[in-house]
């Protein structure tokens, strides 16, 4: 295997895996926080069509990946008044949100079918990605780099800050959280606000960076892929980077393995890949904790504050 | 003209259901001669797709642009190939529709099943083998724009590979790689063809994925069976060639879009409607391509050379005229063992069985 080949194999396998990952991090905050929100389709999708939207119309795609982070945060704001002051269902109040943004971002997205964009390519200049290992570190999208910092900066909130240790507090015991005098709701208000603005950015990443375009349904069920990750993370980040870069690697060996004419093992298996190794990796952490979970205690059930 | 998506049909699905015991709405049957007919659409895509179920929207405007107050058309877009296409069928029939075009292979079996069930509406189901009485097959011979890609592949690959991105193993899918590798190798018979299957008619992200696999595979030449602009979008950064699918999609790759297969279903849609207006409907089973305009070729890239230009348009005249059929043996298999002799054709039954490929294949 030529060393081009391999560095174009890893960089697609990082393509693959940054988005998953940007959208898995948010939403394992949120779910830290004690929240199940199963929109994260839905709100990638606004992301990506409002991304779309602003790059194209501006011409500036920074402007365009902000401008989705605000609206898919916009979208689970209407979430989280939904589930945190109303009190709506949270299974149900999620996947009505991946339903409205399917919904609304063909509809914001209808003039916008068959036109390009500018993408937020390499950021470094082209000397830097002469030869293919400096291709490997330095030719990337920017959003791959901020994938890597993300993880660091969301272990570190998690388990250093104060305000993450609160956020944990709150997603395990919300009661006692609230006893002591911790603004439950507000907490998960801005853990929901930031599973939002993720999802927002991930779903640019499609828009802006690996297919410049906009058509109905771009993401094409990444988000339930980033919250299956979520899961197989045990809501850890450090597991969540190796989960979404081991998803972009089988997701990129069989489509390589199948261009390289390997035909030993039947298209279907190898397509089949991803799935089985979450099922496998699920059936081994669960056994290793003799059943137990990771999951948050509170995770999924509405908070009223005790009078 | 009202759109309707599969959620509004389910939530109104007990209400229709229970009508339909009750009485169906007033309906003429096939036979009689109508004032207006009311026709719906079953894509397997977005409309949004800019590709294949783009291309059927644009033969249902078509319809309503010629036949004007004499029709009136609905159409439902998303639906999943299987058993949930069933349920979307069947309520379009319940709903009052005189004709209902299902417009995916993978509806067949569905569409039968609610063709038997509804004796009074006709069904037109493209793309499959399956006709019944008040249901008929349509299909484009879309591997007569395939051989015209394979021409310009073949002419202007250095590399001598090309790269096809398929969706699934269907005949409809295997006939076009052959068709495309036939021609190729007519021109250069060293062309060899790589396959990558991405199970999905519609996943940019994956499809975009699978070029780049190709493209690192040494390809210089990109042809796709999959509905979104992704691979050509690819294409276009690495600097290679590739063909849009469906609808002319240059404007997301003017350097690397050659041209494309435009699927033109409108004057097909326009026939079996007027049929359906003069009470003269009967079930057919059609193959119509570029000899009956239900396709056409996007105006080729000015890149594109002139002697390949030539080559493709010569292709392009002799099969409109009936002249040249890329399915003339000899072909052989992937072995190399002959399967068609020295000028004998491929009967249309065999290709729309079609599960083997060309010598030059690589799947």
């Amino acid at each position: 295997m030529s060393l081009d080949l391999l560095v174009a194999i890893l960089m697609t396998i990082a393509g693959a895996a940054t988005p998953l990952l940007i959208a898995g991090l948010g939403e394992l905050v949120v779910e830290k926080s004690g929240v199940l929100n199963l929109g994260v389709e839905g709100m990638m999708l606004i992301g990506a069509v409002t991304g779309f939207a602003v790059a194209t119309s501006t011409g500036l795609p920074v402007l365009g990946a902000l401008a989705a982070m605000g609206a898919a945060a916009l979208a689970a704001a209407i979430f989280a008044v939904l589930v945190l002051t109303l009190m709506a269902n949270q299974v149900a109040t999620g996947l009505a949100l991946t339903i409205f943004g399917t919904g609304v971002s063909a509809l914001i997205g209808a003039p916008f079918v068959g036109i390009t964009t500018p993408t937020l390519g390499p950021i470094f200049p082209d000397f830097l990605t002469s030869s293919p290992l400096l291709r490997l570190v330095f030719g990337h999208s920017p959003l791959v780099y901020l994938g890597l910092l993300l993880t660091l900066a969301v272990w570190w909130f998690l388990n250093r800050a104060r305000a993450g240790l609160i956020l944990r507090a709150v997603g395990e015991s919300d009661s006692a959280a609230h006893a002591i005098g911790y603004p439950v709701l507000k907490v998960r208000y801005l853990a929901v606000l930031f599973g939002g603005a993720m999802a927002g950015l991930a779903g640019s990443y499609y828009s802006l960076v690996l297919t410049p375009m906009w058509a109905e349904r771009l993401t094409a069920g990444r988000g339930w892929i980033a919250i299956a990750l979520v899961v197989f993370a045990s809501w850890r980040p450090g597991r969540m980077l190796a989960g979404a870069y081991l998803f972009g690697l089988v997701m990129t060996m069989e489509l390589q393995a199948k261009a390289a004419g390997f035909n030993m093992v039947a298209p279907e298996v190898l397509a089949a890949l991803p799935y089985i190794a979450t099922i496998a990796v699920l059936a081994i952490i669960s056994a290793a904790r003799r059943g137990g979970t990771a999951a948050p205690a509170c995770l999924g059930k509405p908070f009223r504050a005790a009078a | 003209m009202f759109e309707t998506n599969r959620r509004r049909l389910l939530a109104g699905a007990a209400a229709l259901g229970a009508t339909s015991f009750v009485g169906l709405p007033a309906r003429a049957a096939i036979g009689e001669k109508k004032d207006k007919v009311k026709a719906a659409f079953v894509y397997v895509g977005p409309v949004g797709d800019y590709g294949y179920s783009f291309a059927h929207d644009q033969g249902r405007k078509f319809l309503e642009e010629k036949l004007g107050d004499k029709v009136e058309t609905s159409f439902v877009e998303n639906v999943a190939e299987g058993p949930d296409a069933e349920r979307v069928i069947r309520q379009l029939a319940q709903g009052g529709n005189d004709i209902v075009f299902t417009t995916s292979f993978g509806f067949m079996n569905p569409t039968l099943k609610v063709a038997k069930q509804f004796p009074d509406v006709a069904f037109d189901h493209a793309t499959g083998y399956k006709t019944a009485g008040n249901m008929g097959a349509y299909n484009s011979r879309f591997y007569q724009g395939r051989a015209v890609l394979g021409t310009i592949a073949g002419m202007m690959s250095k590399a001598g590979q090309g790269g096809y991105i398929a969706s699934f193993p269907i005949p409809e899918v295997v006939m076009g790689i052959n068709a495309f590798t036939l021609a190729a190798r007519a021109k250069n018979p060293d062309f060899v063809t790589k396959v990558v299957w991405v199970n999905s008619w519609y996943d940019p992200a994956k499809e975009a994925d699978a070029a780049k696999a190709l493209l690192s595979q040494g390809v210089d030449v990109i042809s796709q069976h999959t509905d979104s602009p992704a691979p050509l979008q690819a294409a276009e950064e690495a600097g290679v060639i590739a063909f849009g699918q469906a609808w002319d999609m240059s404007s997301f790759a003017p350097k690397a879009h050659m041209t494309a297969i435009v699927d033109h279903w409108g004057p097909y849609y326009v026939d079996e409607v007027e049929k359906m207006l003069a009470g003269e409907w009967k079930p057919r089973d059609i193959w119509w391509g570029m000899e009956e305009d239900i396709l056409e070729m996007a105006p080729f890239n000015d890149a594109m050379p002139e002697d390949v230009k030539k080559a493709a348009q010569e292709m392009v005249d002799r099969t409109k005229a009936g002249a040249y059929d890329v399915f003339t043996g000899p072909i052989k298999n992937q072995a190399g063992e002959e399967k068609v002799a020295d000028g004998e054709k491929i009967p249309d039954a065999d290709l729309l069985k079609m599960d083997w490929y060309v010598e030059g294949v690589q799947s």
